[in-house]
């Protein structure tokens, strides 16, 4: 494959061709680079980490700061997995963009409980199915991107399910940098035999320990299942312990452990009354793991702001404890799988929010007294009681069975509503054997009993080396399955596709190639009910195929309701038809000194109507903020709300080269009307073709200003610079046509 | 069954032999205790296997996931699972002097089993 152009889309057909012969370029988890008292320009960054060479910071990064984008010291997370992989590889290309560099793939409905590795390249179901082609195609897709970006990307998804061994290995083959491995996660969700769960988990954590794989627990889904979620803390950290320190004794090293911790809370609760001791509490109890802060989700709703202020909300406790990954859930993940731009949302606002508060431990601390230590103490000692009482019933798989887990009540309290799993019941009962004393596994990164010593004592400390090696230090050993269903693969997902691949035809989309799902934002003067089905006939006035409500907002009983509603468009657009003006032209310092050094230009400006704006005016002529003055350009500033004819006279009187007006108001298209009223009235008084005469303002379409014949209109991203270049280009015109 | 108690938050009484240990103790004392839960759990997975990690095994000696799935089945059909179904190719292979990949692939047509059963003495059906 050719080296990525920042100007070309991923060629999806090149990722996937000669993908058997496709190594991975390195193994294991990477985390960021920390840099002390960062120095990007005039700030100094406390918590920052190394920037990237390619990337797109937050908006206002790119409208104020020239693309200023530190990158935190956490590593940041996003989930995609949209059931299609080959169009979630364009997303992951645009989350590294964003910050993200560890992408987590959700496996499809139902991987969990597939005896065995799924081969080739099905469609998923509100994730994907997890395959060696997929894996291999995304690993391979992701050394390129992060070339491009300039970090290096962890790569991730689940070792669970009955076939979490097979999967480790796969895993391990092809370069995977991350997993979550929780034998709990298999019993108490997935309904897993729990013997079956804990004896693969341990040939699961050996296999990713030997490839240096970041694990992390599945804690978290006791804080989603648990009927009040705050009431589950002395359990999690129980749940946390348990699966780290099995972790650990299988061979994996302490720093690559990560607790997946979720705040329990959220608003309208006070949650940082729950939430703040319990991330103190864990912290300290497991201070030698690394911490992955998830956001909370139980409380989640279809509402993307709640969603994404839930987000802020954790992230400020992920600052005031610790975080080595920092998650994202997308603020839409209430209400559909992830379209591309919430997880780019998501990255931006952890990015946001993790630079807006860095150095805040050096200007706060927490409280040594009070509330604060004595939960934490009571957090502590309830889960200490737990495992004392779990002892006591004869130990962990006796207390599944007698529901410990994910009851309701705060423990020591308990509401007998926990799940309850038997021993010898579950998916996989009865498949556990025990080892016979001549057992035997010729391969490296294997737990337990394996007598090698049979063969030869010089084998012992090297297993494979009886069978000349295996996959791990020969990976051309590893075979390689193409494609397993003629239908059901990813050739035939872009044929069908094929018309809107790099070609001049486009669609909107929120997933997959062309999909042509688009939301529409309704208010409605009318009662929730009402405004529901009428959102519904308006979406298909708009001629929007099946359309959805996903999200409705009650602004008074009565007197209106917010609806989303998300539907398809059935038409396509070819960009080549498409008349698209050239970009605004931008002169050189050097040019605009020299050129008004050669000739002076004097401007009076003014906010126009009755309007008292002068923000906006005020920035493109200060020589502070890079207005016009910057180039010598001499300005008589009117000030606000001036008539029309005021400015025209003063512009006569002081004999000036150009009038500016800011026109912000654009209520019934005010502002356009009072161009064509300075046009009108500099005609009126014969001054116009002396005259330059440019408006600008935040609702100014540039093409529909001139219309109402001025020479020129600014809208709201442009800078003192275009209206500097447009008045010496316009000056110039002005007197070739003199000659 | 027995369990599925209820039980009111007795935790200011339960809490009573705790309450006199340093914020270090409480710290040890729940390693010590998630230890101790997860020794059974250790020495059970150290001393048995599973049809997936059997598999996990023959992916790593060069088998594909659809030629690992067979060999498991056949293995465990024939008592020879706890011998390690790895184990089982490479005797195979080394007793009858064929490549090991050869060996597993003619295994999953049915051939060298009674060999296998017989070199390991019958196995534990």
């Amino acid at each position: 494959m050719k080296k990525v152009d920042i100007d070309q889309k991923m060629d999806i057909r090149d990722i996937l061709s000669n993908l058997e012969d496709y190594t991975p370029k390195r193994r294991g988890w990477t985390w960021r680079k920390k840099v002390d008292n960062l120095q990007v320009g005039p700030h100094t960054y406390t918590d920052c980490s190394e920037p990237l060479e390619n990337s797109i910071g937050i908006p206002a990064a790119v409208r104020y700061f020239e693309n200023l984008d530190p990158q935190p010291q956490e590593t940041i997370t996003t989930e995609i997995a949209s059931g299609r992989f080959e169009d979630d590889i364009r997303r992951m290309r645009m989350a590294a963009w964003h910050g993200a560099d560890h992408i987590m793939v959700i496996r499809t409905a139902g991987q969990s409980h597939y005896d065995g590795l799924i081969e080739g390249s099905p469609q998923g179901i509100g994730g994907i199915p997890v395959t060696r082609k997929q894996v291999r195609a995304q690993r391979k897709a992701l050394d390129f991107i992060e070339e491009e970006v300039g970090r290096p990307i962890n790569y991730h998804s689940y070792v669970s399910g009955v076939a979490g061994p097979d999967i480790a290995v796969m895993f391990a083959e092809e370069g995977v940098n991350g997993a979550h491995q929780d034998p709990q996660y298999n019993v108490l969700y997935r309904n897993i035999n729990m013997i079956r769960s804990f004896v693969d988990a341990a040939e699961s954590k050996k296999v990713m320990a030997w490839a240096d794989m970041a694990q992390i627990d599945g804690a978290h889904n006791a804080n989603a299942t648990a009927r009040d979620a705050w009431k589950v803390m002395p359990e999690l950290m129980v749940q946390h312990g348990l699966n780290s320190i099995f972790s650990h004794k299988v061979g994996m090293k302490k720093e690559d452990i990560c607790l997946s911790t979720v705040p329990p809370s959220a608003a309208p609760v006070p949650c940082t009354k729950y939430d703040l001791p319990y991330a103190v509490a864990l912290r300290d109890i497991f201070s030698e793991y690394k911490m992955r802060a998830q956001q909370n989700t139980k409380y989640i709703t279809s509402s993307s702001r709640e969603a994404t202020v839930t987000h802020v909300m954790n992230m400020m406790i992920s600052k005031l404890t610790s975080a080595d990954i920092q998650s994202t859930i997308t603020p839409d993940e209430g209400r559909n799988v992830p379209w591309h731009m919430f997880n780019i949302e998501a990255c931006d606002t952890a990015k946001q929010t993790l630079v807006g508060l860095d150095g805040l431990l050096n200007m706060v601390e927490l409280k040594k007294d009070g509330y604060l230590p004595e939960k934490v103490r009571e957090l502590k000692e309830r889960a200490v009681l737990y495992l004392e009482e779990l002892l006591e019933v004869g130990g962990y798989y006796e207390a599944v069975e007698k529901g410990f887990f994910v009851d309701s009540g705060m423990y020591p309290e308990r509401n007998g509503d926990g799940i309850v799993r038997k021993i010898d019941g579950g998916i996989g009962a009865g498949t556990v054997f025990e080892r016979d004393e001549d057992y035997m596994a010729p391969v490296t990164a294997h737990y337990g009993y394996n007598n090698i010593a049979q063969y030869g004592e010089a084998a012992v400390d090297n297993p494979s080396s009886l069978i000349d090696g295996c996959t791990l230090e020969k990976p051309e050993k590893i075979i390689f399955i193409n494609e397993l269903d003629e239908n059901d693969n990813v050739s035939n997902r872009l044929e069908e596709s094929e018309k809107y691949r790099n070609t001049n035809m486009v669609k909107p989309e929120v997933e997959w190639l062309a999909d042509g799902t688009v939301q529409v934002e309704i208010f409605l003067p009318t009662s929730k009910r009402v405004a529901e089905f009428a959102a519904i006939e308006f979406a298909k006035k708009m001629n929007l195929v099946d359309p959805e409500v996903m999200h409705t907002e009650v602004l008074h009983p009565s007197e209106g309701t917010r609806v989303q509603v998300k539907g398809k468009v059935e038409f396509d657009l070819d960009i080549s038809t498409l008349e698209i003006p050239p970009e605004p032209e931008v002169m050189s310092d050097e040019e605009l000194w020299e050129e008004i050094e050669r000739k002076p230009i004097k401007v009076v400006a003014a906010t126009v109507g009755e309007d008292e704006h002068s923000v906006g005016l005020r920035e493109v002529i200060d020589i502070k903020h890079g207005g016009i003055e910057k180039w010598g350009i001499e300005v008589e500033y009117l000030g606000t709300s001036c008539p029309i004819e005021k400015l025209v006279d003063a512009a006569i009187e002081l004999n000036a080269d150009a009038i500016l007006a800011s026109t912000i108001i654009s209520h019934d298209d005010i502002h356009y009307k009072n161009m064509k009223k300075i046009h009108e009235y500099a005609i009126e008084k014969g001054v116009r073709d002396k005259i330059m005469i440019a408006c600008g303002g935040t609702q100014v379409t540039p093409e529909i200003a001139v219309k109402q014949g001025i020479d020129a209109g600014f809208g709201k991203t442009s800078k003192g610079v275009h209206v500097a270049t447009f008045l010496v280009n316009k000056r110039r015109e002005m007197e070739r046509n003199e000659d | 069954m027995k369990g599925h108690i209820k039980r009111d938050d007795d935790f200011k009484k339960r809490r009573a032999h705790l309450a006199k240990l340093s914020d270090e103790e409480l710290k040890q004392r729940f390693w010590e205790l998630a230890e101790k839960t997860v020794e059974p759990l250790l020495e059970l997975a150290r001393t048995h296997t599973s049809p997936s990690i059997e598999r996990s095994v023959l992916l790593r000696m060069g088998f594909s996931s659809l030629e690992a799935k067979p060999l498991v089945e056949g293995a465990i059909d024939r008592g020879l699972i706890g011998k390690g179904v790895g184990h089982v190719v490479y005797r195979v292979s080394k007793e009858k002097n064929i490549p090991l990949r050869q060996t597993g692939l003619e295994m999953i047509e049915g051939k060298h089993w009674d060999d296998a059963v017989t070199i390991f003495k019958g196995g534990n059906r």
